[in-house]
This record gives C-alpha cells, structure tokens and sequence, in this order.
C-alpha cells in the first residue's frame, strides 16, 4: 500500500497538493461569521452542476416542448419537483452568498494589494455568473422567461452602428424563438459553467498564491528577522515550505485550512442549508421574487405581461438602466456600475484594509454603498413611476458617489493605528 | 394582409385592456390543499363546469384520483367523460382555432392558474360576475373587465346583477352600488355558492402544486436533521478549536 502510494506520489504528488491547500495551508485564525461565504459559494455551484445535470435528463431545449417539459419534470419525474426547486433556489442562493462575499471583501479590503487579481477573477466570477443566470432563466420559457429576456437582449441593441445586428447575432433570429431558447440552452448547460469553473479554479489558486486576508487587514507572513513579531505569535502548526519561503518567512496567528476551517464552515453549512431547504420545501417562489408569478404561464409573444420585473439579483443595475433617460447612457452607467466594482483596487488608494482601522468617513461610505445597493435593487422590481425614477437616479447617483468619495479620500486618509496581532 | 394588420392591432388593444388590474380589492380565498373533501368536490365542480373550454394538459386523472383518495374505478366511472385512459393529461377536444373565433382569444389551461393569478384573484373574479347585456355574452366583470368568458357557473350563482341603492350623499339622492345579488333562480344559496367556488380554487391551488404536501412532509424531516446536524457540527468544531485558543 505504501509503495502504491509513493509510485502514485512520484508522478503526481497529490499528498503534496493536499498538504499545500489544505493541510498544511495557513489561515488567520480570527475568521468571522462573514468567511462562511466562500465555501457556501462553493457549495452552491456544486448543488447547481449536480441538480442542472439530472433536469437536462428530462428538458426538452424546444419552443414547443420546454415549458411542457418542466411540467413533466416537476411532475411526473420521482423527486423532479425537488431537483427543480434545488436549481431554481439555488440560483437565487448563489446570488445571496456572492453578494455577502463580495460585501466581506470590501468591508476588510480584501481587493487590496496584493490580492488585485484575486478580485478581478471575482469579478469575472460574477460576470459569467449573471450571463448563467440569465440564461437559465429563460430556459422554462415562461412568460417571463420570453419577456425578460427580451428586455435584457435589447440593451444591446444601443449599442451604435453595430446594435441592431448584435442583438440579431445573439438571438440568431429576428425575434426571440426556439432558435435562441436553444442556444440559450447550449451556454447554460455546458459553456457557461466551464468557463465558471476555470475562474473557481484560478480564483482560488490566485486567493492560495497570496494567501487570505483577515478581518484585521494585516498580515500574517512576516520575515524572520522582523523584530515587531513577539515569539508567543508564530503559529504552533506545522505550514507548508511554500509559505515559510524553506523558512525566511514566519507565520502568525494562523492555523491549518484542514481541520480547523474545514469544520468550522460545516457548522456554516449546516445553518445555510437550514435555510436552503426551508425555502426549498416551503417556499419555492421565494415570494415571487425566485420564481416569478408570470413564469408559469408558457411563453406568449403576443401578450406583453403587465410589469416586467427582471429576477431580483439583477435588479441593482436594471434600476441604474432605467434612471438614465437616454438608452445608450443608461446601458453605459449599468455597466460602470459593474465595472467600478472591478477596479476597485485602483479607486481605492488607502494603506489600511480593515474597515476596523479606517476612517469614520469610510465607514459611513460603505454603509451608503450598501444602502444605494439595496435601495436600487428594490425600485429595479417597482415599475418605473416618475417618483420611483426620481429615486432610481438618486440611488444611482449615491452609488457612483460611493466610488468618487472613496477615490478622494483615500488618498491621504486618517487611520487608526493598526496591530501588530490578530485581534 | 390588410385583415391580418387589423386583426393584430384588435389583438394588442385588447392585451392592453387585459392588462388592466381588477378595479376592486380581493376576497380572501379560504384555501386548504389539507381537506381532501373540498378538492373532490372542487375537481367535480372542473370536470363538469371548466373543463369544456379550460384543459388541464399538465395534470393527469390518475394523480387527481390518487392525491384527492377518489378510487380509480369511481373516478373513471363520474369524472372521465370522453373514454380517457386514466394516465392521460385532464384535455380536451376544442381546436384553439374555432376558441379564438368563438371567444376572441385563446384560451388559458388552467394547471398552473392558482400560480400565476393567486387563489384570491379567482375566487374573487369567479364571484365577479354580472349581467351586462352589451357584452357578447351578457356578463361583464369587475375583475377582469371585457372578459371573453361566459358566466358558466350561473345555473349555480343565478343571474347575477349589480345592485344600487338609493341612498342621500351631501344632501343629494345618489344611487350608491352596495354589491352584486342574484335573482335567486340559481341551484344554490350564496353560502353555498361561495362554498363550490372556494372548492374550485382549492382544487386549482392544488393542481398548481400536486407535490405540495408531500414537499411539505419531507421538508419538515429534512429540517430537523439539519437542526441536528448543525448541533453536531457545531460541537465538533469546539472539540477541534481547543487546539487553537
């Protein structure tokens, strides 16, 4: 048994790998409730591969027969009605854990140097996530599955010059039909996810290159002769030569990945997938907001719905669309919106990480971040009445501010004195 | 062409019209997929009065039986009018063609319509209607304005009018609308009447989730597993965490 394992060991060294990433990997040992999210997310996209696999076994990728074919599903297959629930509740799941993740890497600038790519993978992450999304969104060909999709396809047609023709390209067909339903269905079922797991994979080959910040913001790999490091600090754990650079570096406050966070997110685990299955088992539509009402009605391109409402983790940016009056302008402010959050690294120039150490000005920042975002993503549901519109372009406006403020400030900005430990 | 233009933009207006809510607040529907005797009566209630028009494609008479404990032979013998086999879906034989001619629009299956409209919106719309003789078919109503649909429950409700009285507002003799009555040439009383219609809706809720309760009964075992499993983990980690502080 040993030989095998050594023979295995000598042309792939997977023990190797185990104790890099996982045994041997160092990881502050003051994680808070806001670390759970990473593993959830994990978690999440593994429930949605293996559930997305078993409905492709009984959906029917056609104008006429997807719709019937989720009936069948949710009644007909043993068990359909759950696998359905798992996928379309895990999608609104992905996009709550993805949310507080992000929410955890700006509280504890997480997207600070040296972490900058680690970010931008995130951000890819999400970008495909949404395209998933909404392409999966469109698959039951509901109602509004054909009149969502039909809203979100046209802010491509905006675009000057090349709009029209684009929007042609992505529906490969004059109007919305069978022909794009299918092509939706090839992306979502097989080029979505793959590239979906690339960037997983580099994400956290990135996150294990750098290694994890805390919620402290400082850093735990210090030299060896750095004199500020008290001998009670080095951890008691064996890490890995990778870390220890064969030694010049030390490592503090930290403790292996596995076991000590490995069970520390099971109890993570548990309570979401607590509240996973309550919504699962009793609440399915999520109030209308995971599965909207109009959905389970089939497709009709005559009959326009009386409220469009696109599903609410996409509301955020629907809203900042609809505020601006001109299309192209809206279509342009939505994707910034997206895009500040990417160069965050560079907008943000302050030295401190932690929320705990910065400036009360930052703190009142993110708290209007975090109140523009949800305050958008609530009028992205309403319709667009001249009040709500007024609001959508002030949310807007302080949602941008969040960006230029911080840009400012930053720069030269009034912190606390930082630890030497972990708190 | 010309007729196919016209007939598209007689579509439109009509789906803008559609589109209008109810101009009267919703009666609670008392709905219980728990009481098996109500959705009996509530699918009796489809197969004789909704079915003609409204098909059930997504539903078969062999979960309804099974789910609503209606033996399959009892079933078969008052429910299943057209020498359906018992696996087939609840449909039936009216060409969308002639429905669209004969009632301006295609008409809705009604699977999923406790779904899409809520319990509340149909029972309230099927106690809606009343006679107005300038609509094809001399009804109107106040849930869904120019409905295409006849009242087919009228045999049950009566004719089914809406009322004014004479009443005195700031000094003026003003007749107030107090609500709908029926001349009381219907099978049923009001109680009654609202009894079926609660029935139907109970049945349509039902049909919207036929694995409502089974997801209900799983789910509550599945929940205090992982209220069980959540302890253990967390007790497993103390165990573990000791190393550490």
């Amino acid at each position: 048994m040993k030989n095998l394992m050594n023979w295995i060991e000598y042309r792939l060294p997977v023990v190797e790998k185990m104790k890099i990433h996982m045994t041997q990997y160092p990881a502050p040992k003051n994680f808070n409730f806001w670390y759970f999210f990473g593993s959830l997310a994990i978690v999440v996209l593994v429930n949605q591969i293996l559930t997305g696999i078993w409905l492709t076994m009984n959906y029917e990728p056609s104008a006429e027969g997807a719709f019937r074919s989720i009936e069948y599903i949710m009644r007909d297959v043993e068990y359909g009605w759950l696998l359905r629930y798992m996928h379309s509740t895990g999608a609104s799941a992905f996009f709550v854990v993805v949310y507080l993740h992000m929410l955890r890497g700006m509280m504890y600038g997480s997207y600070q140097k040296p972490r900058e790519l680690l970010w931008i993978f995130g951000m890819l992450i999400y970008l495909v996530l949404m395209a998933e999304a909404f392409m999966g969104y469109m698959l039951p060909w509901g109602q509004m599955s054909f009149w969502g999709a039909q809203v979100i396809i046209s802010i491509f047609g905006v675009i000057p010059f090349i709009g029209d023709d684009l929007t042609l390209w992505i529906r490969g067909d004059y109007v919305i039909s069978g022909a794009t339903l299918n092509r939706f269905f090839a992306l979502h079922v097989i080029a979505l996810p793959l590239v979906l797991v690339i960037l997983v994979f580099l994400h956290i080959m990135a996150l294990h290159e750098v290694g994890s910040n805390n919620p402290d913001g400082i850093d735990t790999k210090r030299d060896k002769d750095d004199s500020s490091v008290p001998a009670d600090a080095v951890s008691k754990f064996e890490f890995h030569d990778n870390f220890t650079k064969g030694g010049k570096k030390v490592i503090i406050d930290s403790i292996p990945f596995h076991p000590y966070y490995t069970v520390k997110d099971l109890v993570g685990l548990a309570g979401f997938l607590f509240l996973f299955a309550y919504v699962i088992f009793f609440m399915p539509e999520g109030g209308g907001y995971f599965l909207e009402a109009p959905n389970f009605e089939l497709a009709n391109p005559m009959k326009t719905p009386e409220h469009i409402a696109p599903v609410w983790y996409f509301t955020p940016f629907y809203a900042i669309l609809r505020a601006v009056p001109n299309p192209l302008f809206g279509a342009i402010a939505m994707f910034a919106a997206i895009l500040a959050l990417a160069l965050l690294p560079w907008i943000d120039r302050g030295k401190v990480r932690s929320i705990r150490y910065r400036c009360g000005l930052h703190k009142l920042n993110l708290v209007n971040f975090c109140i523009s975002f949800v305050a958008l993503g609530i009028l992205g549901v309403l319709p667009a009445t001249p009040l709500y519109t007024f609001l959508s372009q002030f949310f807007s406006f302080t949602y941008f501010g969040f960006f230029i403020l911080l840009w400012f400030y930053s720069k030269n900005e009034n912190t606390k004195p930082l630890p030497e430990r972990l708190t | 062409m010309l007729k196919r233009i016209i007939s598209a933009a007689a579509l439109l207006a009509s789906s803008v019209v559609l589109a209008a809510g109810p101009n009267i607040p919703l009666e609670k529907a008392p709905v219980d997929i728990r009481d098996t005797a109500s959705l009996q009566r509530g699918f009796a209630l489809y197969q004789n009065y909704c079915l003609a028009c409204h098909q059930m494609q997504y539903q078969r008479y062999a979960r309804s039986f099974r789910d609503l404990d209606i033996p399959e032979e009892l079933g078969m013998e008052n429910l299943m009018f057209t020498g359906e086999r018992v696996g087939d879906h609840i449909t039936n034989t009216m060409d969308p063609v002639d429905a669209a001619e004969w009632f301006g629009d295609a008409i809705p299956d009604l699977t999923n319509v406790a779904r899409v409209r809520g319990p509340d919106w149909i029972y309230t719309y099927l106690k809606s209607f009343y006679k107005d003789e300038s609509r094809p078919f001399g009804v109107d109503n106040d849930v869904f304005p120019m409905v295409g649909m006849p009242h087919v429950l009228q045999e049950l409700q009566g004719v089914p009018y809406k009322a004014y009285e004479t009443r005195l507002v700031d000094g003026q003799q003003t007749q107030v609308y107090v609500g709908i009555r029926t001349d009381g040439s219907g099978e049923m009383s009001e109680d009654e009447y609202d009894r079926a219609v609660a029935d139907l809706v109970n049945y349509l809720v039902y049909t919207g989730e036929p694995y409502r309760l089974e997801s209900e009964r799983l789910g509550i075992k599945v929940l205090i597993f992982l209220a069980i499993f959540f302890v253990l983990a967390y007790l497993l980690k103390k165990e573990y965490w000791k190393d550490v502080h």
